[in-house]
């Protein structure tokens, strides 16, 4: 008789038993498992708290098993700094969209890494304004058709995608800065190791650290959730590519 | 046997699941629709041939599917 | 023991003799050697110090420390005010307890560094989006202003709100002898709302998101019902040689300061005026006013600015007699001697 077939994978205990809102196949959903996943392995649900941006994942506080913030628009990195700074002990991230991030915070998360604040920052791009229904983003592909770039995103009026990691990785204050993405498996895998790093600079106190997840937008980029896994690995991540864009010597001894 | 679960009800429909699996097509598509109107996944595995390797349920936005892995002799 | 002060620092000291545990600011004259002088003490007293990236980023670090119920603080000055309208508004719904000095200056616009009083209006009727009230404090000299400031945080406790302070860069410039209470170490009371870590509770949510209707109308229920209180418990005031004045200045701040003494200076020649000096500009003393705008025959309302706090004045006084205005806009700073001239001409 075969043995009694074991348990391998279920829902972690610090991810809410929630059924989300999120769009059929939006990635938000891996994202939230991940790192819900990487506090049940750092056994540090007791002592984390989260700030969801203002976006799709603005009810991210339904979702986690840990205390949550909600942040205006764009300020998520200047809440935790607060945080922060008055409870040190404590494991502080916030979850940002592009629009969130990339657009009216880019001062706070520049300023957040500038001043090396250890905090963590979970940054998902997915080159659209979601929530508000899909218009133009500072991630917007050229040629990229929103609601906002009706005629694709004309680089000549409309100005050319910020690229974060790039932009953040030139701060000394940033400990760990890396860009990954979930369209696949392996892809998935090398993401939960990111983030789970990224926690781990943070909890080590090395300085600032951000994981960009290069993710997708089946609802307003007018795709099914596979072609939009299609669009992510073949024009996403042509615009911004995967990997390391600044790691302190330090983290590398954390692994 | 290693096998997966799925919670139907909780399933919209995304497909994603259905992209990744080495034993090529062991989650489909049902035919019907769950209580939220999408076709939910299905696990069809007649010749039991799932090793619970879990790309499946790591593809899952939406904590739909649960594996069970029969350690190996 | 009294020592001789400057106002600004004034206010980062008594604040650290309250207890305030992290402070958040950003240079603006004339509020900058607040942020300085923290730059200096907090640090040593293993307290929380950033000087953030704007007004912006101050206010919201506020914010976050506010949500795990640290004593938190942030001051600034007119323009910065106004950039901080957007997260006072998030906090106001939060119930999460801070304390914002505003050092007014000369307005609207970048205006100049001069003392002023037109942000009366921005910092008592809400000032950021949706209906809610701050408790708004107006000392006229250092000493109150400290005695104010540490009171401040007590009632952000007690209410769970933003308190604010409304002075200006006068008070905030000067040198006065003031004394201190004792150096309160940064105590965390008990605070089961606050984020702190969801170790043996449920999680704690902090946030101003209720998409469903209902349930932010309960949120603002529950707001309207705190600021009911606030308007029941806190309102403060002051008069000087009010006993049978036939006219009465009204006067807050440091137009309160100099109107002091030209009601003393016209009491010796004879004048029957009086002084009162709102000191919570929000809750206004209505009540009060009333009462005194029964007995007056004239009321005469005093500010650095194009008369905002009047409007309060006239819903108070319902229109039982006339009132007129003397003010100065632009950062212009009367003497004493014209609020005198002003009286003189109304008591003819």
């Amino acid at each position: 008789m075969t043995q009694e077939a074991e348990l391998v994978f279920s829902r972690p205990e610090s991810l809410s038993d929630v059924v989300t809102h999120y769009c059929p196949g939006c990635i938000h959903g891996i994202v939230h498992r991940l790192i819900a996943e990487v506090m049940d392995e750092l056994g540090i649900r007791e002592r984390t708290i989260g700030i969801a941006p203002v976006g799709c994942s603005v009810l991210a506080y339904n979702y986690f098993e840990c205390d949550f913030a909600e942040a205006a628009h764009g300020r998520a990195p200047a809440m935790a700094t607060g945080m922060k700074r008055v409870e040190p002990d404590l494991t502080i991230f916030t979850y940002q969209g592009d629009g969130d991030l990339a657009s009216i915070g880019t001062n706070e998360v520049i300023h957040a890494a500038a001043r090396g604040e250890n905090i963590t920052t979970i940054f998902i791009n997915n080159a659209v304004y979601g929530m508000t229904g899909g218009q133009m983003a500072p991630t917007t592909l050229p040629g990229m058709v929103t609601t906002s770039s009706p005629y694709g995103r004309d680089v000549k009026t409309q100005g050319y995608p910020v690229r974060v990691c790039e932009l953040l990785s030139q701060l000394d204050g940033a400990a760990y800065i890396v860009r990954r993405t979930a369209y696949k498996p392996a892809e998935v895998r090398k993401l939960r190791r990111a983030i789970k790093t990224a926690f781990q600079v943070q909890m080590a106190g090395l300085g600032f650290s951000l994981v960009e997840v290069v993710s997708n937008c089946p609802t307003n980029w007018g795709m099914t959730p596979k072609e939009s896994l299609k669009f992510v690995e073949e024009r996403m991540v042509d615009y911004y590519p995967l990997g390391d864009f600044r790691v302190k010597d330090e983290v590398k001894d954390l692994r | 046997m290693s096998h997966i679960v799925i919670d139907e009800d909780r399933c919209k429909g995304c497909e994603l699941c259905t992209m990744v699996c080495p034993q090529g097509d062991l989650v489909q598509m049902a035919g019907h629709f769950n209580v939220k109107g999408y076709r939910p996944s299905v696990f069809v595995d007649p010749e039991g041939r799932c090793t619970g390797c879990t790309l499946c349920a790591m593809m899952c936005p939406d904590m739909v599917i649960s594996v069970y892995r029969t350690p190996r002799k | 023991m009294k020592v001789l002060m400057k106002g600004n620092e004034a206010i980062g000291e008594a604040a650290i003799r309250a207890g305030c545990d992290a402070y958040f600011g950003y240079p603006i004259t004339p509020q900058t050697e607040v942020l300085e002088y923290m730059s200096r003490r907090m640090p040593k007293l293993g307290r929380a110090f950033v000087q953030a990236e704007s007004e912006l980023g101050a206010i919201n670090m506020v914010y976050g420390a506010a949500c795990t119920g640290t004593r938190v603080m942030t001051t600034t000055s007119s323009p910065g005010y106004s950039l901080m309208q957007e997260a006072v508004s998030y906090i106001a719904l939060s119930f999460v307890p801070c304390v914002i000095v505003n050092i007014m200056r000369g307005g609207p616009g970048l205006g100049n560094i001069q003392p002023a009083q037109g942000d009366y209006f921005q910092m008592t009727k809400g000032g950021g989006h949706g209906d809610y009230h701050l408790l708004v404090l107006a000392p006229a000299t250092v000493q109150e202003m400290v005695d104010l400031i540490v009171e401040a945080f007590d009632l952000a406790d007690k209410y769970r709100q933003p308190v604010t302070v409304i002075a200006d860069g006068l008070i905030g410039q000067i040198m006065e002898p003031v004394a201190f209470p004792e150096l309160k170490a940064p105590q965390r009371p008990e605070r089961p709302w606050a984020l702190t870590g969801a170790k043996g509770r449920e999680k704690n949510i902090i946030t101003s998101l209720y998409l469903g209707a209902e349930r932010l109308e309960q949120e603002n229920i529950r707001l309207q019902a705190t600021i009911r209180q606030i308007e029941e418990n806190e309102v403060r005031y002051t008069e000087y040689m009010m006993e049978g004045a036939e006219l009465v200045v009204v006067a807050y701040g440091t137009a309160g300061r100099i109107v002091q003494t030209a009601v003393k200076q016209a009491r010796e020649e004879g004048i029957a005026v009086g002084l009162f000096r709102p000191i919570s500009m929000f809750p206004f003393p209505y009540a009060r006013l009333k009462e005194i705008a029964s007995t007056a025959q004239q009321i005469l309302v005093v500010e650095l600015s194009a008369g905002q706090m009047i409007e309060d004045v006239r819903l108070a006084s319902c229109d039982q007699l006339p009132i007129s205005f003397f003010g100065k806009m632009g950062g212009v700073v009367p003497l004493p001697d014209d609020v005198l001239a002003e009286i003189k001409k109304l008591v003819k």
